[in-house]
C-alpha cells in the first residue's frame, strides 16, 4: 500500500452496525461530489459487500472485524478528487474471487442479489484474496461532472495508484 | 448486543385489507421484523395485503428477499399484494434488481386500496 486511507474504521460483524456505515459512506461520498441519489447507491453497495460478509463469510457471527477504507480518487487534470474508492476487508474464509457472481435476475427468488447490486451501482468491484487471511474487495465509483458540484479541499488529495495496506 | 433488534411496523385493517407501515431502514438488522409480521398478516389470508413504504427510508437486498418470499405466498394464498409510497431511494434497487416489475407498484395508499 503506498498510501494511508483518508478514513479507515473498524466494525464488528454485527448487523446493527449496518446504518451507520451506510451513514458515514453516504456522507463522504457527497463530500465528493455526489447527489443523495448515487450516495444512497453508493451506500447501498457497501452495506450490500458488509452483509455477505456478515452472512457468508463469517457464517452470521456478529463479534469478528470488518474494515473499512475510503479514498478520494483523483481524476483530472487540476487534481481534484473524481469519485471514490472504498476497500472492505475482512478475516472470513478465502473464496475464488472469480466465482464472486450474482444470479440470474430472471430467477426471482429470495436471495444473492448483493453481487449484482455492487456490480451494478459501483464502476468497478474487485474481489482478491488477502495476503494470509480473509477477502478484499475495492470498489470505485466516479462522480459526475458537473461544474458547480462540490469538491473536497485540496489537501484531501489522494493517487489512483494508491492501494490499501495491509493490516 | 443483538444481530438485530425490532422495527416499529404499524398494522391496520381497512375494507377488509390488511395494511402494514413499517418505519426506518429496512436492512438486514430489520427485516427480521418485517418477515414476522408479513407473515402474521398472511396467516388470516386476506384478500389484500398493502405494504406501505411511506417511511421507509431505506431498504436493501434482504428486505427485497423478504418482500419477494412474501409475494410468492401472497400468490399461493390469492392475496393481492401491493406496494406504495416508495421515495426515490427505496424504488431504485427495485429498479437495480429488476423487480419494479415483478411487484405491484404504485404511488399511495389511496391508490393500493383500489388499483
Amino acid at each position: 500500500m503506498s498510501e494511508r486511507p483518508h478514513i479507515r474504521v473498524e466494525l464488528m460483524s454485527n448487523p446493527v452496525y449496518l446504518s451507520g456505515a451506510r451513514e458515514l459512506v453516504s456522507s463522504v461520498a457527497r463530500r465528493l461530489g455526489f447527489d443523495d441519489l448515487d450516495c444512497s447507491k453508493i451506500a447501498l453497495a457497501v452495506d450490500e459487500a458488509l452483509c455477505n460478509v456478515i452472512r457468508h463469510g463469517y457464517n452470521r457471527k456478529t463479534d469478528r472485524p470488518i474494515w473499512i477504507a475510503l479514498w478520494p480518487v483523483d481524476e483530472d487534470a487540476d487534481g481534484n478528487p473524481d469519485g471514490i474508492r472504498i476497500v472492505i476487508e475482512d478475516e472470513a474464509k478465502q473464496v475464488d474471487p472469480d466465482k464472486m457472481k450474482g444470479r440470474e435476475l430472471a430467477d426471482v427468488r429470495p436471495g444473492g442479489l448483493g453481487v449484482h447490486i455492487i456490480r451494478e451501482v459501483m464502476d468497478e468491484a474487485r474481489y482478491e484474496r488477502r495476503e494470509g487471511d480473509g477477502m478484499r474487495l475495492t470498489l470505485i465509483k466516479r462522480a459526475p461532472k458537473p461544474a458547480d458540484a462540490p469538491r473536497i479541499a485540496p489537501g484531501a488529495r489522494s493517487t489512483r495508484s494508491a492501494t490499501p495496506s495491509r493490516r | 448486543m443483538h444481530d438485530s433488534d425490532a422495527m416499529p411496523i404499524n398494522s391496520e385493517t381497512r375494507d377488509g385489507a390488511v395494511i402494514l407501515s413499517p418505519v426506518g431502514d429496512v436492512d438486514m438488522a430489520h427485516s427480521p421484523s418485517l418477515r414476522s409480521a408479513l407473515r402474521s398478516a398472511q396467516e388470516g389470508k386476506p384478500p389484500r395485503l398493502v405494504v406501505n413504504l411511506t417511511d421507509v427510508r431505506y431498504m436493501d437486498s434482504s428486505g427485497l428477499a423478504t418482500l419477494v418470499e412474501s409475494m410468492r405466498s401472497a400468490k399461493n394464498a390469492r392475496t393481492s399484494m401491493v406496494l406504495c409510497g416508495m421515495n426515490p431511494k427505496v424504488k431504485a434497487i427495485f429498479e437495480i434488481a429488476r423487480l419494479d416489475q415483478f411487484f405491484t407498484v404504485v404511488d399511495d395508499l389511496d391508490q393500493a386500496l383500489t388499483v
